[in-house]
């Protein structure tokens, strides 16, 4: 008692708390930011969604851009390979050519003297040669390669029967390019010779004033003369088989391949979110009872059933098509997400922030919209990356075994579909469809495997 | 075990007759008429015919009949190729498709494991870089530009020998079935590889491996036994999900490549609209699936003990 007396309060004074705070180095980031900034860093993924904001700006400005009509053909200028632009020479239209004739007053095993009675054009190549004594005929054979190593003369154009017969017209689908061609001569019994005489003429792409009007590369016959070179539609990409400009038919296929990739994923990952957010929910046995279903969709058969449905909805006339492949890919891709979603909706509400947002008197509808959206994003958001690449795919492979848009509608798998036919002869085709294929889903691949480990926190430091 | 696989057996047959009905349903709402094709359209021989497939009855009654004929595996008879029964069109042409999907499960199998192994192997080395930039590119490139370019590189090759090394197009021969089967494993190998590299190097980090390397054992011996064993098992897991992958993608290939198998005739019944062949192929190759997909899971459950089957 008495030692509590000996303490004298003024000899006390307060401690003075020298509190060290600890700097924060870095600014605080929330969830998405870092996220965001993760994505930024991983140079696959930055430059992935560079290429899919060139594809969607290339699916939006290129029809407004490229005003070429993607479904217009021209007959004249099937599978062009990609050139730069061409033109034409203005000449007088055709007129029946006669032909040559001449006494023959050498003998031989070939002709000589091999010439073009006028330059060589796209409307007509004439051919005169100086005839051989003892000739019954001349064989005339059209060659795209030189013929010289091992006697491949090509396409067998015709024969002129008779020594006198000194010339020959060619006007079968004549392309402004080099050709080589051979005239063999037939002996008394019409055999052919073994020898041969072989010219090179390089044809000039060539139309009459009446042709160009009506074919409408020109307004008017009056604008121009004879000799004149006109300037041809142009087609960077080349053109398809029926000559439909490539490039349109790529910009126009971008927005139908892209429409149907990134529409139907957005459609079914909405569904499978609210689907499975009610399954996991209710709980019970209504989840057993939903759960189930969707475990009996994913059993059946993916493609045979998207063609089945596609049949089932039906085109009519004058329709894309690309309606009903959206439903058929809608209602049989939802059941991954909808599984998806309520097992993280089942995971979430075990946790303890729940049960302590619920304690603090928390509603169901502020607990989804605080706590359960917002942590399952990150999933659906990877999910729905995921979903695009397959979605193109699906497109892309029913449109190519004829099942997809219906043609005229370009789309990258019709596209391919077509180019398949004409693969050896000429390739791009098949190839520049392939190619936007290819890239879409690479890239859309790539940007998913770059959100997934950008929003996944365990990932976090490990770069 | 047994309960087990009853269990699964039965909701195997559930998934079925889902599957029977949802392709019934599907094709009694295809609008148009499946005897519309038919060139002898007077009434009476309309009536026979209806008769005959059992058009004219009301439709649960149909689904009854098809439902039983179903369950005697009676797929009825093909509208448009004349008394061909739909089963001797699916046992001529199953068998090729399942060869077919056979090998090149078995190609994209090793193959995945291979690289997938090497990978990981050569971690952040150069064969890592170029195997997993092929990776990636074999999921991005759509089968079918694959099996085009594989035709046409096999041309040149052939044109190039001056003999056929290989053929380019049908059946028949072991001959004909490499590349058809390489081109449509080659998906599913490059998925296998991305699948076996993560979890080799999974395993490669663990700490039974490094008791084991600390034993002293020779490091071929590690490899085979502990990293590889163990990394494969992951692989064998989607290996249900990649055979029904593998048997879609074989319908491009048989396209490609002239195969009589299953997905051709199933696309050309249905350019046909031969309803019968439809809805056989639909429910045969539904049902091969579903008892695939069962018979993986139950072998993993054999392979691996720590899987308990409940």
């Amino acid at each position: 008692m008495n030692t509590v007396e000996r303490f004298n309060p003024l000899d006390f004074e307060p401690v003075v708390i020298e509190r060290q705070v600890h700097a924060i180095s870095r600014p605080s980031l929330s969830y998405w930011q870092d996220a965001g900034r993760r994505l930024r860093s991983n140079w696959r993924a930055s430059a992935s969604l560079g290429i899919i904001v060139g594809l969607v700006a290339f699916a939006i400005a290129g029809p407004w851009v490229w005003r070429v009509d993607p479904a217009a053909q021209d007959i004249d200028q099937i599978s062009q390979a990609p050139s730069l632009p061409s033109t034409a020479l203005i000449v007088e239209p055709s007129v029946p050519w006669a032909g040559v004739t001449s006494e023959p007053i050498r003998a031989g095993q070939a002709v000589t003297e091999l010439r073009l009675a006028e330059p060589a054009t796209t409307q007509t190549v004439r051919l005169v040669w100086e005839p051989v004594l003892g000739a019954t005929g001349y064989v005339i054979y059209r060659s795209i390669y030189d013929p010289a190593p091992d006697r491949a003369l090509g396409l067998p154009l015709g024969d002129v029967l008779g020594a006198q017969r000194a010339s020959y017209e060619d006007r079968l689908d004549l392309d402004p390019t080099r050709y080589w061609y051979s005239v063999v001569v037939l002996d008394a019994s019409r055999a052919e010779q073994d020898a041969y005489t072989t010219l090179v003429v390089d044809v000039v792409r060539a139309v009459s004033p009446e042709e160009a009007v009506a074919r409408g590369w020109a307004s008017d016959t009056a604008a121009f003369g004879v000799g004149d070179q006109i300037t041809l539609p142009f087609h960077p990409l080349g053109t398809d088989y029926l000559g439909r400009d490539m490039l349109a038919r790529l910009a126009y296929g971008a927005r139908v391949s892209l429409f149907i990739g990134v529409v139907a994923p957005l459609v079914f990952v909405l569904i499978g979110i609210v689907y499975g957010s009610i399954a996991g929910f209710v709980g019970g046995r209504v989840d057993q009872l939903l759960m189930r279903f969707a475990e009996f969709v994913i059993a059946l058969p993916f493609l045979l059933f998207m063609i089945l449905f596609k049949i089932a909805f039906g085109i009519g006339p004058g329709e894309s098509g690309v309606f009903p492949m959206l439903v058929a890919l809608v209602i049989l891709d939802w059941p991954p997400t909808a599984r998806l979603v309520r097992g993280q909706i089942l995971q979430i509400r075990q946790e303890g922030y729940v049960s302590a947002s619920q304690l603090l008197g928390a509603k169901t509808g502020y607990l989804v919209f605080r706590h359960m959206i917002p942590n399952t994003l990150g999933v659906i958001l990877v999910t729905l990356t995921f979903a695009v690449p397959s979605a193109i795919f699906t497109e892309a492979f029913l449109s190519f075994i004829g099942m997809g848009v219906a043609p005229p509608t370009a789309s990258w798998g019709s596209m391919a579909n077509e180019g398949i036919r004409t693969m050896l002869p000429h390739p791009h085709e098949l190839i520049f469809p392939a190619v936007f294929i290819s890239i879409a889903v690479l890239a859309f691949n790539l940007l998913g495997d770059g959100l997934r480990d950008a929003l996944d926190v365990r990932m976090r430091g490990r770069e | 075990m047994l309960t087990y696989t009853l269990k699964r057996v039965v909701q195997g047959i559930v998934t079925v007759w889902f599957i029977a009905t949802a392709t019934f349903v599907a094709m009694h709402a295809v609008p148009g008429d499946p005897l519309a094709n038919q060139r002898a359209t007077t009434e009476q021989i309309r009536q026979n015919l209806q008769a005959r497939y059992g058009l004219d009855r009301p439709l649960i009654e149909q689904y009854g009949i098809f439902i039983g004929n179903t369950l005697q595996g009676d797929f009825g008879i093909s509208f448009t190729q004349a008394n061909r029964r739909v089963n001797d069109i699916i046992f001529e042409s199953f068998p090729v498709s399942a060869t077919l999907g056979v090998l090149a499960v078995v190609f994209a199998a090793f193959g995945g494991v291979v690289w997938g192994a090497l990978t990981a192997i050569y971690r952040n080395r150069l064969p890592d870089h170029i195997i997993t930039f092929l990776v990636i590119l074999g999921i991005s490139v759509p089968s079918f530009v694959v099996a085009a370019l594989g035709q046409l590189a096999l041309v040149d090759i052939n044109a190039w020998l001056g003999f056929s090394l290989l053929p380019v197009a049908g059946w028949g021969s072991v001959r004909h079935m490499i590349v058809p089967s390489m081109v449509l494993g080659l998906g599913t190998m490059a998925y296998l590889t991305r699948l076996m590299r993560s979890s080799m190097l999974e395993i490669t980090g663990s700490d039974f491996i490094r008791t084991a390397r600390a034993k002293g054992l020779p490091s071929t011996r590690i490899f085979l036994k502990h990293q590889l064993r163990n990394a494969i098992l992951p692989v064998v897991t989607v290996l249900g999900p990649a055979i029904a992958a593998i048997t879609t993608g074989g319908f491009v290939v048989e396209l490609v490549f002239a195969i009589p198998g299953l997905g051709r005739s199933f696309v050309q019944s249905v350019q046909q609209l031969d309803y019968t062949v439809i809805m056989g192929t639909t429910v045969f190759y539904g049902a091969f699936l579903v008892f695939m997909v069962i018979v993986v899971d139950l072998l993993y459950g054999l392979i691996d003990p720590r899987v308990r089957l409940e």
